[in-house]
């Protein structure tokens, strides 16, 4: 019935592996006889071979649900907290769940779905040790802003191909944490380090003040801890990272420009600061850790670990065993060309012996007839010391149809300095870019919102 | 300080950004001998809108942009605040 080579979650974590856990912040579960506990009242034979919609209102429960289900059911689709409830009946008929598992059975009542399962915390002792029964396809949703999400099916050995490469993490085992959801692809690849790696993992918790959350890594004793740049940026201004000291800093999910890198550099002196590229669809690409940002142009082509990549029409393609193998659905369109690449849509251009990521191809901002990407605005902004985050965008103008205007966060330390600052970021501005591309107009604002994917907002640009 | 003087400000503060040199500026000087651009004045209208609260050119579709300095102010001034 388990045949050796199909492997689920739960044949890493092995008894033998002591004092690790899985925590959020009123919970703390061990992983070491994780497997001999149940979220899910124990119904593994009726979750045995079916389309799971898994829809919990905490990560924690998540994370235990899927080390329950992988292996069990046939495929298993991670809703994130933010998803729009305006969009589950679609992605309901698209992936062809015939079972929720949930914490909140009551929403569910009118869905359509006769088997809702109800799972919950604290887990209880399960009557039978579970075995791996096949290997579930994994299903995640892309995150874009407008519309129905996408559908993106993984296996967990993709999912899992660039924390084999990797091999595991020497000396002490790791603590892990991230500041994304561990329904999201980034959050996800750090809830697999750590229950393949042999680590413990600590939780973020939606609306937890950022002190909160970091004192909880702290106490913790968090080693290792990804997050987008926004994500960082606004752990950087908060002044709550004194006293944190991770020796493991990652950063995916957005370009990381060489301020951000250079600002986790200054405040994690003992850490390894690098970034990494990945993407829903196109798995985990490569891994940048000389702490500059863009990367070396080395890395196009055949590359390693079964990661192959090109650049197509300023776009980067990547083919790759770590890839999604479909967008699930009816009408869904194909993930890949005739040749097996997926297109990024994320835009790099070649300056020197590197490529700099310069923004995305649906972001691109038209001004006066010349495309524009607020990345490459942002970056140039933020390069100057006193400023923390930005966001470029484009305002419409009676004169040229549209100019480009900022709007600015400063580091704390320039308070009171406004004047000389707006100064000294137009002088940056125009001594790197071309004049269409200089902010007409810059703001200083208070904050900048960010999604839930943790990415700088920008659809009320 | 009156619209008129912010309007000069924010043109002398542009010119300086854009090392553009502005001639001495006359309501009868052509805002084409300004030596200012398309970008420069939609930085300029931006910027006025910002500090005015108003657009006059966005406002009235109709209205024809203004060809001399002159006329380029009393656009701001002639509209109701």
């Amino acid at each position: 019935m388990s045949p050796r080579e199909v492997f689920a979650l739960r044949d890493y974590l092995s008894p033998e592996l002591r004092g690790r856990t899985l925590s959020d912040a009123r919970h703390q579960v061990s992983l070491t006889d994780v497997l001999s506990h149940t979220c899910v009242g124990g119904r593994l034979r009726e979750l045995s071979g079916r389309s799971v919609l898994l829809s919990v209102s905490g990560q924690l429960i998540a994370g235990l649900a899927m080390i329950e289900l992988d292996g069990i059911a046939r495929r298993m689709l991670l809703c994130p907290p933010d998803l729009n409830p305006d969009h589950v009946q679609a992605l309901i008929e698209d992936a062809d769940i015939d079972v929720i598992v949930t914490d909140e059975p009551r929403r569910w009542t009118d869905s359509g779905i006769y088997l809702i399962i109800g799972a919950h915390l604290p887990e209880e002792p399960a009557k039978v040790v579970a075995r791996t029964e096949r290997a579930t396809e994994w299903l995640m949703l892309t995150s874009g802003t407008s519309g129905v999400p996408k559908i993106v099916g993984h296996t967990l050995e993709g999912l899992c191909g660039a924390i084999v490469a990797e091999g595991p993490a020497r000396g002490t085992p790791p603590v892990w944490a991230t500041f994304y959801d561990i329904r999201r692809y980034g959050g996800l690849q750090i809830f697999l380090r750590a229950v393949v790696g042999g680590g413990s993992m600590v939780l973020s918790e939606y609306g937890e003040p950022l002190a909160d959350h970091v004192a909880r890594l702290s106490a913790r004793g968090v080693t290792h801890i990804s997050g987008t740049p926004s994500h960082w940026r606004k752990l950087l201004m908060s002044g709550a990272a004194a006293g944190f000291a991770p020796r493991y800093v990652r950063l995916s999910g957005e370009i990381a420009d060489q301020a951000v890198l250079d600002g986790l550099a200054q405040a994690f002196p003992n850490a390894s600061v690098g970034h990494a590229y990945a993407s829903t669809e196109a798995g985990v690409g490569f891994a940048v850790n000389d702490g500059r940002e863009g990367f070396p142009a080395s890395l196009i082509g055949e590359g390693r670990d079964g990661v192959e990549m090109k650049i197509v029409d300023g776009s980067l393609r990547v083919r790759s065993k770590r890839a999604a193998h479909a967008y699930v659905g009816k009408r869904a369109s194909a993930l890949t060309d005739s040749d097996g690449f997926v297109d990024t849509g994320d835009m790099v251009e070649l300056r020197g012996d590197r490529y700099h990521f310069v923004g995305r191809r649906g972001g691109i901002i038209n001004i006066g007839g010349l495309k524009v990407h607020p990345e490459e605005i942002e970056a140039a902004i933020n390069s100057h010391a006193g400023v923390r985050m930005s966001r470029a965008k484009s305002r419409r103008s009676p004169i040229t149809g549209s100019i480009v205007v900022a709007d600015v966060v400063l580091a704390p330390e320039s308070a009171g300095r406004d004047k000389e600052i707006r100064e000294e970021i137009f002088a940056q501005c125009r001594a790197s870019l071309a004049s269409h591309k200089v902010p007409a107009v810059i703001r200083f604002v208070e904050a900048l919102n960010v999604t839930p994917a943790g990415k700088l907002a920008r659809s009320d640009a | 300080m009156s619209v008129r003087l912010r309007i000069i400000a924010a043109m002398k503060q542009i010119a300086e950004e854009q090392q553009v040199k502005l001639p001495p500026l006359n309501d009868e000087l052509s805002l084409h001998e300004t030596g200012f651009d398309s970008l420069a004045f939609a930085i300029l209208v931006a910027r006025l809108e910002d500090d005015l609260g108003i657009d006059p050119f966005t406002i009235s579709e109709d209205a024809a942009f203004p060809l001399t300095v002159g006329d380029f102010v009393r656009a701001y001034e002639n509209v109701p605040a």
